[in-house]
């Protein structure tokens, strides 16, 4: 815990809050509704998915499949949404099952929590693929919500060859 | 089509390619993208005979280091054997066929094969075989150590195995590709690169060699990749369009045949590289250690050189299936047909083995700017890719590739043409049709 998080008083956060925050933002996610998205973001929002065979590398050292700070975000959606972004054009079909919800610890104004996912994914032509992974999240409490500080998307595949491009926010 | 006269190879076996020199075309017999035959013809003549890469020695760093692997479709341990050595063996037991090893990586003085349990040392003799009084004398467990490939040599820390013992040895068969490869290695100033951890995995459904042409194709990255070009131009990067109307790229980039199969592009750099031409995406920060990082290559290796160094993007490709890419950033990038309409392709990044800690996370930066399953520009090549195999579906009704782009330039050949390209498709077509396709074919 840092000496900063130490002098600010824990916020209280329940389990329904964050499921429902986490809800609200698959839903958002499914719908291709990436402005709305960016509003949960807050500032200084990072976005990570480390690769498979080290996990728990840090994105400095390690070679990650994405690794976006704030701006990194903007421009993501930025490409996603444009449809030279062929990959994306036309757009999967995602739908996404959200399980095991867990507040995992409080710092100061930061609510650390995760939960297991289930992402289904459509492509034109292609079968559906799934994307079985762990939702690790910084949420930052303001009010009666949250704003993402970090999202860490973990996968559980041993390889992930057979998932191919991770061309959407997973 | 009668312009066979000109045809590479089909010594004894028939065409993939119509190469008419005189008229300045050069087609591309579909059914090499799609033929299940040729796939096991592929697997006989080009990658049981070629120099397949297998990693780099920093992968292994200390005596036990291991890393199981398919090469070219075979399971191998790449490792670092009790003396010290770089290894690859065969990851099948003598026994029973068994797959010895079943982790990805890790740290063994020994491999136990979980069947019957013979064990193995990691210098790869049979060290035991549990009940051996039941054999007869003629049992010799200093015949059965793990089996290798034909061969086993190195350039410069990257390690390839060849299956075939007649072929020419790696550093004759690289040839003029080795001047790339030292152009990569030069950024570090103790000679040693090294394989960040960390690894991208992606599949595609297409026939492996559209891999190769796209991993040198610029002719592609206008269309293909505006949103890059955009991100780039969002983030402060000036991409103008090019001045010189011959040109596709906004600087001007040759194709560069090396011979052997290998060929490269050579760009005048207009991206950014994280060793050293900054761009606002590094950060006004980085701009002190990257102008050291420059100074640096010029104390060690003068101006010019230097230059070449920071400079100048290249794609190069090591026949048949090694891409190492020195652009946005270092990445090495193998892939393995599974199938005629598919590859799995493994990608890493490398960087110099003292960088600090703010250079090696910029390189990565730089990396995903681009490559990789979650980047801003490899997506849309394997996109690309897949509706090329998904059109080939009507190659019999539509048969020939058409790939003459540039043919009727003299002397230099650019980036945005086909010239490289023809490169790969003529020294395979030589291969796959002649009965012992290991020669080189000259320039």
């Amino acid at each position: 815990m840092s000496a900063h998080a130490q002098t600010l008083a824990n916020v209280t956060a329940t389990r329904a809050e964050v499921e429902d925050f986490f809800y609200l933002e698959a839903a958002l996610l499914d719908e291709w509704k990436l402005a709305e998205w960016e509003k949960l973001l807050a500032d200084d929002a990072t976005y990570f998915v480390p690769p498979n065979d080290v996990l728990d590398g840090d994105f400095r050292d390690t070679l990650y499949i994405i690794s976006d700070d704030r701006e990194r975000i903007r421009q993501r959606v930025i490409r996603i949404n444009d449809p030279n972004c062929h990959a994306e054009y036309p757009k999967s079909r995602t739908c996404r099952l959200i399980t095991n919800v867990r507040i995992t610890g409080v710092e100061g104004d930061i609510v650390h929590a995760s939960a297991n996912f289930v992402c289904y994914r459509y492509r034109r032509y292609q079968r559906e693929f799934s994307f079985v992974g762990t939702y690790q999240y910084k949420l930052r409490k303001t009010g009666a919500s949250f704003l993402i500080k970090e999202r860490r998307v973990l996968l559980h595949a041993h390889e992930l060859g057979r998932l191919g491009s991770v061309s959407f926010i997973l | 089509m009668s312009a066979m006269s000109q045809t590479n190879g089909a010594a004894n076996g028939r065409s993939f390619v119509i190469d008419d020199l005189k008229k300045g075309t050069f087609l591309l017999d579909r059914e090499a993208l799609v033929s299940q035959d040729v796939l096991r013809h592929e697997m006989k003549n080009v990658f049981a005979k070629c120099w397949i890469y297998v990693g780099h020695a920093s992968e292994l760093k200390k005596p036990g280091d291991f890393h199981t692997r398919r090469v070219a479709g075979r399971p191998v341990i790449f490792a670092r054997d009790a003396k010290g050595e770089v290894r690859c063996f065969l990851n099948t037991c003598r026994h029973r066929g068994a797959l010895i090893c079943t982790e990805r990586n890790g740290n063994r003085r020994r491999f136990n094969c979980v069947y019957h349990g013979w064990i193995y040392n990691n210098t790869g003799e049979l060290a035991r075989v549990p009940g051996d009084e039941a054999y007869t004398e003629a049992f010799d467990t200093s015949g059965l150590g793990m089996k290798t490939p034909a061969r086993f040599e190195a350039y410069k820390d990257f390690w390839f195995m060849n299956l075939d013992p007649e072929a020419q040895n790696l550093h004759d068969y690289l040839g003029e590709a080795k001047g790339y490869i030292d152009l990569i290695v030069d950024q570090s100033p103790s000679g040693q690169m090294q394989v960040i951890s960390g690894t991208q995995e992606y599949d595609v459904n297409a026939n492996w060699k559209l891999m190769v042409e796209n991993s040198v194709d610029d002719y592609h990255l206008p269309s293909t990749h505006s949103t890059w070009l955009n991100y780039m131009a969002n983030s402060g990067v000036k991409v103008e369009p090019p001045k010189d109307a011959t040109l596709v790229l906004p600087t001007k980039g040759l194709a560069i045949d090396l011979g052997n199969g290998h060929f490269t592009t050579d760009n005048i750099n207009f991206r950014g590289r994280p060793v050293a031409a900054w761009i606002p995406i590094y950060g006004e920060d980085a701009k002190p250690e990257m102008a050291a990082i420059r100074e640096e290559l010029v104390q060690r290796l003068g101006p010019e050189r230097a230059k070449r160094v920071c400079d100048t993007n290249r794609n190069l490709v090591i026949f048949p299936n090694l891409v190492i890419n020195d652009g946005s950033s270092v990445t090495i990038r193998t892939f393995y047909p599974d199938g005629v309409d598919k590859m799995q392709v493994t990608a890493w990044a490398l960087g110099t083995a003292e960088e600090s800690e703010p250079a090696r996370a910029r390189r990565l930066d730089a990396f995903l700017t681009f490559y990789g399953p979650g980047g801003f520009a490899t997506p849309d090549d394997v996109e690309a890719l897949e509706l090329v195999q998904q059109g080939l579906a009507n190659w019999e009704d539509d048969r020939w590739s058409e790939m003459s782009r540039g043919m009727g330039r003299e002397n230099e050949q650019l980036n945005s043409d086909e010239h490289h390209l023809r490169t790969f498709w003529r020294h395979w077509n030589k291969m796959m049709t002649e009965t012992n396709g290991a020669a080189g074919e000259g320039k």
